[in-house]
């Protein structure tokens, strides 16, 4: 008797797979209908992506992992915290203004800045906690609010500290100096572009998401609250403050989404800032099933449709938004199929304890009379 | 299928006795040849035939000719993994009569009210409407055969009007407009309910509100009705409004399914009480035959166990006390708990009786300090542990056996090893330091399974895939395994077969052998006799006096627990 049957891993595996197939089959469906070269259209999507893109696909699923990872967090008990997309930018906008002040050398710089992403990025979601914990306000309106407001507060904050560079229209914040500045590691051999360097975040927060919630008292209690709030209460957990720590600690993690970009990449917040970011890392946490592994396979995968789907437009003359029907239909599919799942897994497991039981009841003899 | 019998259309000559399903047509019945087609359903033999109920009756007042029955249910059984929440249930009810059906919590009633109307399918069984046998896959399907259900909580839009509110969902029906008003105004005045269709439902009161839900129901051309604990949500002057609405409906001819556990209204308002225990009825009895305790006697088991001869354990070591706690109602109503005091000390099992929603459930939050109660004080041996919080209290030695195991015992979809882990999160063997010591969980798990008897292919199953009973052995014996001073065990064998109820209370024995200081909560009389050292009675959040459960009588505790006769206190 094992915990990893080929039923569950069988079950596991279906859902995703499926999901795939179901977009494949949708997204096609639609190019026909409107007259795109579909063949044309896949053949762009799916061919082997060249090492430059595959730098540009490993770089685009970092963010995307930190992201969905922020997510994950809340969903582990039952927090929707919609408001990844305003926490990164609260972060990272925090963390440019601090790093470019270049107070401190180097490598302390960055690490330290990260800090104050994590910290700023964290407060901003703890408002959201606080309402919820004290005001009974629901975290998904509050997060989606605090998005809107944290876009406002930020470009306010911004027309304060930027700069415009000579001779552009560009604005943006002061630059980190060249010492802050990573370079990125050559992972992809024949690429001319680098791996953001702080892939290794990524790796890291996996790693600790794992460990956490897996391992620990404290990770136990969050997952016993999000299966069951009212036998988390019973088995003497403080409900509110674990709502408050999970709520501020998935800011913290959003906080971090923007450090691979900002320190490899754009050395400076500017008008040119990603957005929807953490609205992707909602559904890659959903197609990952909040597994840090599952989560990122799903990475990956989103970024791989992302950046292979650049060459459309020039290519096939098709629009590269075709990769957002793909995408949104992965995911209708794939919470669909879970839930299915889900429930299958539920019926079989009964089904199998009982048969079970009766198997060992017939073996030896049993005694014991009907229930009254 | 509606056959609508005037008040004076068909009026026998009954002989008034209500005759129970299964004593047959022992009475030469002048009707007997056309009145019952199916004769009798072969006796149940578990049926057994009370005193109370042969004894001779005045005749009742019959205002209409018992045809065929308006429902009939035969042999219904319905099982849930693992569990038989209804079984071999057989009853009839005459049409144009408020038949009730009474039962604790969790007797099945709530499961088999659901069968008839649809929500559920039952396992086996047959359910006729009008002698004619009917498959209900759906509510629709239960109200094309004219049964509807009145809920508990109401289903009305406190913005819209009555009119709205009646036509919702049912606009094919008279449409919405004027022909709906009118429809609706005939149903009122028909059945005397004094329902404008143009007030609005958030100007009207709750006992109005009601009525609207029952005219919901007629209009959608229901002739059987069932209202589910309709006298809960009403104040007493609404509670005798309602019954007298009742006699109005059973006058046109409509009959009415009532569901309660309360005792003195059933005996007040029904026509015929159907007594469901464990998931099966356990008889039939004319209401003016049986008094209250009498009736709370079969609700709960009236087999007094042989008193275990079990020496008495009590010590003089105060372990638990209660000073004086009181937990106000919501909105300045009486309070849930009314100064309650309490003293259980070592090797004692002090028993709390009562019907539910007295307080019983509150208590039991507030001492687990998941609740804060308004004023008073607890004590676990001379700690004041009033202001702890829930993990305190279970880290200090107070065991828990949750009321609901679903909603506060287990983690449904986790497995049993994490089950296990469940409530003593910060205590060895289940962690180091900070950490989870999932070995030391799982192995300890596997003992707990054997020690316990907990029927599980094996320890990584979800908890939710094993049966009631052993879901129950397994808390027992998490919470047992921490050696606690306390054990809090709110209906420790609720919903459990009788095999697993007898090791749960061994269990509980034994722990009061070794010190152990008990407080139980139970509903079934039969299990508070059984174990108690001292048995108290709870009622509107108060607690009685002590008795005695070596000379207390089943009738004493259900005359305590209803409130109905004077209260005994053998202090």
């Amino acid at each position: 008797m094992n915990r990893l049957s080929p039923r569950r891993i069988g079950l596991a595996l279906a859902a995703p797979v499926l999901a795939l197939l179901v977009a494949f089959v949708i997204t096609s469906l639609v190019l026909t209908l409107f007259g795109d070269p579909v063949l044309e259209v896949w053949k762009t999507i799916l061919h082997v992506p060249k090492p430059r893109q595959t730098v540009q696909i490993v770089n685009a699923a970092t963010v995307f992992y930190l992201s969905a990872v922020a997510v994950a967090v809340g969903f582990r008990m039952n927090l929707f915290n919609i408001g990844v997309d305003g926490q990164y930018r609260v972060g990272v906008f925090a963390a440019a203004v601090f790093a470019g002040q270049a107070w401190l050398p180097g490598v302390f710089n960055v690490l330290v800045a990260i800090v104050v992403a994590m910290v700023a990025a964290g407060l901003w979601a703890g408002i959201a906690a606080y309402l919820k914990v004290r005001r009974g306000v629901s975290e998904v309106i509050s997060t989606i609010m605090l998005n809107a407001i944290a876009t406002g507060v930020v470009s306010w904050l911004f027309a304060k500290v930027a700069q415009r560079s000579e001779g552009s229209n560009i604005t943006e914040t002061k630059t980190i100096p060249e010492s802050s500045q990573l370079e990125g590691l050559k992972l992809i051999p024949g690429a001319t572009n680098r791996v953001f360097t702080l892939v290794v975040l990524a790796v890291i927060v996996g790693v600790l998401y794992w460990f956490v919630l897996g391992k620990t008292r404290f990770g136990f209690d969050l997952r016993a609250t999000g299966r069951s709030e009212t036998a988390a209460v019973a088995s003497g957990v403080n409900v509110p403050r674990m709502v408050m720590t999970a709520m501020v600690a998935s800011g913290a993690l959003a906080g971090l989404v923007g450090m691979p970009q900002l320190f490899g990449q754009d050395h400076n917040y500017g008008t040119t800032i990603q957005s929807g970011l953490g609205f992707a890392g909602i559904g890659i946490a959903l197609l990952g099933r909040n597994n840090p592994i599952g989560i990122a396979v799903a990475s990956l995968l989103w970024a791989f449709l992302d950046i292979q789907s650049n060459a459309l437009q020039i290519g096939v003359g098709v629009a590269q938004e075709i990769v957002f029907i793909i995408q949104g239909v992965i995911l209708f599919a794939v919470v669909i199929a879970y839930e299915l799942i889900r429930r299958t897994d539920i019926r079989l497991e009964q089904q199998r304890v009982a048969r079970e039981l009766a198997a060992q009841r017939h073996s030896t003899a049993a005694t014991e009379g009907a229930p009254a | 299928m509606v056959v609508v019998h005037g008040p004076g259309g068909a009026v026998a000559s009954d002989p008034g006795r209500v005759r129970l399903p299964h004593h047959g047509p022992a009475v030469p019945d002048p009707r007997a040849r056309y009145a019952r087609p199916c004769a009798e359903p072969p006796a149940p033999t578990r049926a057994r035939t009370r005193s109370v109920a042969i004894t001779a009756s005045p005749p009742l007042t019959q205002t209409t000719a018992s045809g065929t029955p308006a429902v009939e249910l035969e042999g219904i059984t319905k099982r849930f993994p693992g569990v038989v929440a209804n079984k071999d249930v057989t009853f009839s009810v005459r049409r144009g009569t408020v038949h009730a059906i009474v039962g604790e919590n969790g007797a099945g009633k709530s499961t088999l009210m659901k069968i008839l109307y649809g929500v559920q399918r039952p396992d086996e069984g047959t359910i006729k409407v009008d002698g004619n046998v009917v498959n209900l896959h759906s509510p629709s399907d239960a109200i094309a055969a004219g049964i509807g259900m009145v809920f508990q909580h109401f289903m009305l839009a406190d913005n819209f009007s009555v009119l709205e509110n009646v036509v919702l969902g049912a606009e094919k029906l008279h449409g919405i407009g004027d022909a709906a008003r009118h429809e609706i105004q005939r149903i009122s005045d028909t059945y005397k309910l004094g329902i404008d269709p143009d007030a609005l439902v958030g100007d009207l009161g709750v006992g109005a509100r009601q009525r609207i839900e029952i005219l919901k129901v007629l209009y959608r051309g229901a002739r059987t009705l069932i209202l589910d604990e309709p006298t809960a949500v009403l104040v007493p002057q609404e509670v005798d409004e309602l019954f007298g609405q009742l006699a109005d409906l059973k006058d046109e001819g409509v009959t009415v399914l009532f569901i309660s556990h309360k005792l003195d209204e059933v005996l007040k308002v029904a026509d015929s009480i159907t007594v469901i225990r464990r998931g099966t009825t356990i008889d039939t009895v004319d209401p003016s035959t049986v008094n209250a305790r009498q009736l709370a006697e079969l609700m709960v088991g009236s087999e007094l166990p042989s008193p275990t001869t079990e020496e008495s354990t009590v010590t003089d070591r105060v372990l638990l006390r209660v000073e004086d706690l009181v937990l106000g109602g919501g909105g300045g109503g009486r309070p849930v708990l009314d100064g309650i005091s309490l003293t259980i000390h070592a090797g004692e099992v002090l028993g709390i009786a009562g019907v539910e929603g007295n307080g019983q459930a509150e208590l039991v939050e507030v001492i687990m300090g998941m609740r804060e109660p308004t004023s008073g004080r607890v004590f676990l041996g001379d700690r004041d542990i009033s202001d702890w919080g829930t993990r305190d209290i279970r880290e200090a030695g107070v065991g828990y056996i949750p009321e609901d195991r679903h909603r506060h015992g287990l983690l449904l979809e986790a497995p049993l090893w994490e089950n296990r882990i469940l409530g003593h999160q910060t205590e060895k063997p289940n962690v180091k330091g900070q950490l989870i010591d999932a070995a030391s969980a799982k192995a300890d798990t596997e003992r707990i399974v054997k020690e316990y008897d907990v029927r599980t292919p094996s320890i990584f199953v979800t908890a939710g895939s094993l049966s009631g009973g052993n879901q129950q052995k397994l808390i027992i014996g998490r919470e047992m395994s921490h050696s606690p001073k306390v054990l809090v065990a709110a209906h420790p064998t609720r919903g459990v077969d009788v095999g697993a109820q007898a090791s749960i209370w061994d269990h509980i024995r034994a722990a009061r052998r070794e010190g152990l200081a008990v407080l139980l909560i139970s509903a079934d009389l039969e299990e508070l006799i059984g174990l108690s050292d001292t048995i108290r009675v709870i009622l509107r959040g108060q607690l009685s006096g002590d008795f005695d459960p070596d000379q207390v009588t089943a009738e004493d505790l259900g005359a305590a627990m209803t409130g109905a006769g004077e209260k005994e206190q053998t202090r």
